[in-house]
């Protein structure tokens, strides 16, 4: 396979899979990171947005006539100001069917959600711009909210209903599978409205350079090339005049990055207004206006033989979009049924999707999207098949489980419109090797010692099957200038996760310099033509690999001019820390790649040797995408009393084919279990029945603190590289994410000695206390 | 809306003066007036901790406070955390131990830090615990902002330079 062609070119730094400190971290412990709000122009104006109260409404009037007489108020726009300007338009082509439900910058003349922008004020600071958004007033005529995505569907407008899309996907003879059956398990679930909640809030700054004709977006993320196409066609410019450029980033997680209304409001100002336009979103619009996630209702069935091998699997679900359909379209309803069976051998399979509008904050990606969703359904129902016949919880998984002797495994479904082969994975290893890790069978022991005094404590496991490495393609430049440094100009995007130091690790190990002499550039529009960014775990995988390439080109280049000037064919020689020497024997005649560079830089010579300097382009491109995987296990205790659930223990196995720095690999994990954590027991966003938001700050929305994460044991797996890239890399953001609530429940539900008990997150507290109290009654009439 | 006062701030042992309205945060006075934007702001309510600076060795929230309630204080932000070249062995154990990732909640917990272990230099874990459950993180699970604070009490009770 290819992936054995690698190591050989790898082992002269051995940087590679080393944990190295990161590049990116002096400046963000000096307190010296440039994020967006720590940016200013000269003569910037502050936009502030005024939002609906209201979560379903016909405006009937804005009155900003006391607000255009506050002091420092240059401008303020409604509808009416902007209405030549189109809806916001999808990333990726869409089914036509969702078009009529994009969002506009400002609500026309209805409002379908609490916080959806109606007005924008622009004054000369950000306080004056706040006081004169509290004079706008908007008179709303109240229709009735529509909050429950399982209802009967209403209508969105005239014509249209709540539901634009129904997905389906699927295979197999479903009836006949079904009438076939041992028995049929069928369970009830849903998934909480939470999402990513990054500690930085969004931010935007526009800036039209009226002397290059170019228009800026400061503050971009995660997909900025992606982004300058929507925003040209928007703005009906031309590509190279129009640039973003990323500053730091403080945490994506799937909504950071997206283009919201701010985006094109603050660069359609800058246009219209002469002057820099800078936003800065404030926590509580953050919690109203920013995407938010997750919230589905599933019916799921199964058919099973008498073993628990699954003969069938069909899921109906309820997906509640909120009240637009944002930039992803139909992305994560379209995703949960297509990663829906996970990493089990499910003879035939029906997913059908209900995507449905609400008067929400409109939803779209979060870690794991779709993933974590239909990894609690499907290991809910695994967990309900055990115990409906009585199997251990490991064996039904184990005896389910696809054979590695089946990969690659064509899934007969698609996702993020390509085709899901599965292309390498031990499964099952992975399983035995987490339990065995775990003290699964002594923990069983303790359990029930700790169960005899009274502890309602017990363990659950989940496995989870990742996608990652979305195609199709990347590039990358990489150049040694005259004193030996290296630029990596890349089309990826950084959002904390550590992209600079892998990309760096990557780019050392090919060409043979140190890691830290190495720059690495992303999420700059105007240093690249094309890339796609930092999303779906894609960037470690797809950038990755191209600076591989890069750095492999630009190394032949050296090795080849070096040949000549050391008088040794190119394979005897080899590149350690810069220098250019003969295999083996230090001593010899050298050449560093500074000058080489010199050597082969623009000039009359250089031009018939055909060459540009030392710097090449690397290319990679993936019809498929790789698919990491792995296995969660939770041990819980459940006060009695309070309801409360306490994680004592934590283990993910996670494979990613082979990790570049396995500290950066764990650090995402951890990361993602917390973020798990959340959603499984305390992140939701409440609504009222008339619509109103009720998770509008951090004392109503809970982020697990230092307290509520428990200390996560990881096992970082390289038991299959893929082989669909030549590093064997496969993505690992979203891994430590995607089982938690899965696990959670699972060990709750062995906790309080209830299986199926839990069949809805998050797990509060509240419904601990009624299972339990449900629990009592029962034992003290009669048995269950 | 009201009119501006004359404001001036000690942070970092220098002394910032400048004009602002009364009801001016500390915060923005940090960051606006003084330069100084590693003193972040990831909720303005007083809740998620990246905006936490040391006053006169206490840690507060810089969002929560006016600027004109800080005069006379002692300030120190992140910025002030190093000296010259030299990194604190606070920000020297958050790079090796892997304690950010985006890096925005850093500046609050390491000032978090600097203040709690100036006042116990060797809390227990459960302490330790308790003291950095009250900044957020969203992004590192916490686990190696702890071993980072464990690691530089230790090296800062040795005798390093604090
Ligand atoms: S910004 Fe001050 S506590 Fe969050
Ligand atoms: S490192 Fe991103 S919030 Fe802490």
């Amino acid at each position: 396979m290819s992936i054995q062609a690698a190591p050989s070119q790898r082992k002269e730094t051995k940087v590679f899979g080393k944990r190295v400190p990161r590049l990116e971290d002096l400046p963000l412990v000096k307190g010296l990171g440039r994020f967006v709000a720590d940016l200013s122009f000269p003569h910037q104006l502050y936009m502030r947005v005024v939002r609906s109260p209201i979560a379903h409404g016909t405006i009937t009037r804005i009155d900003a006539d006391e607000a255009r007489k506050a002091p420092g108020v240059v401008a303020i726009w409604t509808h009416a100001d902007i209405a030549s300007y189109p809806l916001i338009d999808f990333r990726d082509p869409s089914a036509e069917a969702l078009m009529p439900y994009r969002q506009p910058l400002l609500a026309k003349d209805r409002v379908r959600y609490v916080g959806e922008p109606i007005a924008v004020v622009f004054a000369e600071s950000a306080y004056l711009a706040e006081d004169a958004a509290d004079l706008v007033f908007a008179e709303i005529d109240e229709l009735p909210p529509h909050m429950d995505a399982q209802a009967d569907c209403a209508s969105f407008a005239p014509g249209i209903s709540t539901e634009p899309i129904v997905l389906k996907q699927g295979f197999g003879d479903l009836p006949g599978a079904f009438a076939n059956a041992h028995c049929v398990v069928e369970l009830e679930l849903s998934i909480g409205r939470h999402s990513g909640v990054p500690m930085e809030c969004r931010g935007a700054i526009g800036r039209y350079d009226a002397a290059q004709d170019v228009l800026e977006l400061w503050g971009a993320a995660k997909v900025p090339l992606r982004n300058r196409e929507t925003m040209a066609r928007y703005f009906q410019r031309s590509s190279a005049s129009v640039q973003l450029y990323e500053l730091h980033v403080g945490g994506g997680f799937g909504v950071r990055g997206e283009l919201y209304p701010e985006d094109f409001l603050v660069c359609a100002a800058s246009m219209t207004l002469g002057r820099p336009v800078k936003w800065i979103e404030d926590r509580r619009e953050h919690l109203m206006a920013t995407n938010q996630s997750r919230e589905q209702y599933h019916r799921v069935r199964a058919a099973v033989d008498q073993t628990g091998r699954i003969l069938a699997l069909s899921d109906v679900f309820f997906h509640d979009q909120g009240a637009y359909v944002r930039t992803h379209g139909a992305r994560v309803a379209d995703l949960t049924i297509g990663m829906l069976p996970g990493p089990y051998h499910v003879p035939v399979y029906q997913g059908i999707g209900h995507f449905r509008l609400t008067n929400k904050t409109p939803a779209a990606t979060y870690r794991s999207p779709g993933r974590y969703e239909g990894s609690f359904v499907r290991e809910r129902l695994v967990d309900a098949i055990a115990a409906k016949l009585g199997l251990d919880r490991i064996e039904v998984r184990r005896r389910n489980l696809i054979p590695s002797a089946d990969m690659p495994y064509t899934r007969q479904l698609g996702a993020l419109g390509t085709e899901v082969v599965l292309d390498s994975g031990d499964y099952a290893g992975l399983l035995q090797t987490s339990i065995d890790r775990f003290g699964w069978d002594e923990l069983q022991k303790t359990i029930r010692v700790r169960r005899a005094q009274g502890e309602f404590v017990g363990a659950g496991i989940a496995m989870f099957l990742e996608k990652s490495g979305m195609g199709p393609s990347d590039s990358v430049t990489v150049s040694v200038d005259p004193m030996g440094f290296v630029e990596v100009v890349t089309g990826g995007a950084s959002v904390g996760q550590g992209f600079e130091t892998a990309m760096a690790q990557i780019c050392a190990e090919t060409l043979g310099v140190d890691y830290r002499r190495i720059r690495v550039v992303h999420g700059q529009t105007d240093r690249i033509r094309f890339g796609i960014g930092a999303h779906a775990s894609r960037a470690t995988v797809m950038t990755g690999n191209a600076v591989h390439a890069a750095a492999t080109n630009v190394r032949d280049l050296a090795l080849k001019h070096a040949s000549v000037l050391l008088q040794a064919p190119a394979e005897l020689l080899d590149i350690v820390d810069g220098i250019v020497a003969r295999k083996g024997s230090p001593s010899g005649p050298t050449i560093s790649l500074g000058q080489l560079s010199r050597q082969l830089s623009p000039g009359p010579e250089a031009i018939a040797r055909g060459t540009n300097g030392l710097s090449c382009e690397g290319w990679f491109y993936a019809d498929h995408m790789t698919y990491p995987y792995g296995v969660h296990l939770a041990l819980v205790r459940v006060d009695g009393e309070t309801g409360q659930v306490f994680v004592e223990r934590y283990m993910v196995a996670s494979d990613v084919g082979r990790a570049v720095n396995p500290m950066i690999v764990e650090g995402q994990v951890v990361g993602g279990v917390a973020q798990g954590l959340g959603g499984a027991l305390y992140e939701q966003f409440r609504y009222s029945d008339t619509g109103q938001p009720l998770s509008l700050n951090f004392a109503e929305y809970l982020i697990p603190t230092a307290h509520e994460v428990p200390d996560v044991e990881v096992i970082v797996a390289e038991d299959a590289p893929s082989p669909l890239n030549p590093l064997g890399i496969k993505g690992a953001g979203e891994g430590g994410c995607t089982g938690v609530g899965a696990a959670i429940a699972s060990a709750v539900d062995d906790a309080i000695g209830i299986p199926g008990a839990i069949t809805s997150l998050p797990i509060t507290p509240a419904k601990l206390k009624a299972l339990l109290k449900n629990r009592r009654d029962n034992s003290n009439g009669d048995s269950t | 809306m009201t009119d501006e006062v004359d404001i001036s701030l000690s942070v970092n042992g220098r002394t910032y003066r400048f004009k602002a309205e009364p009801r001016r945060t500390l915060a923005d006075a940090l960051r606006e007036d003084c330069g100084l934007t590693g003193t972040h702001l990831g909720c303005e309510h007083g809740v998620c901790g990246t905006c936490t600076v040391s006053m006169d060795g206490q840690p507060v929230r810089a969002c929560l406070m006016f600027a004109v309630q800080a005069q006379g204080a002692k300030i120190v932000t992140v910025e002030g955390l190093a000296s010259g070249s030299e990194l604190h062995p606070l920000q020297k154990a958050f790079i090796e131990h892997h304690a950010l990732q985006c890096g925005f909640c850093t500046p609050g917990f390491l000032m978090l830090a600097w203040t709690e272990l100036a006042k116990n230099p060797n809390p227990s874990d459960e302490e330790l615990t308790d003291i950095l459950s009250s900044n957020l993180c969203r992004c590192t699970g916490y686990k190696n902002i702890f071993s980072a604070v464990k690691a530089a009490a230790n090296e800062m009770r040795n005798g390093a330079p604090k």
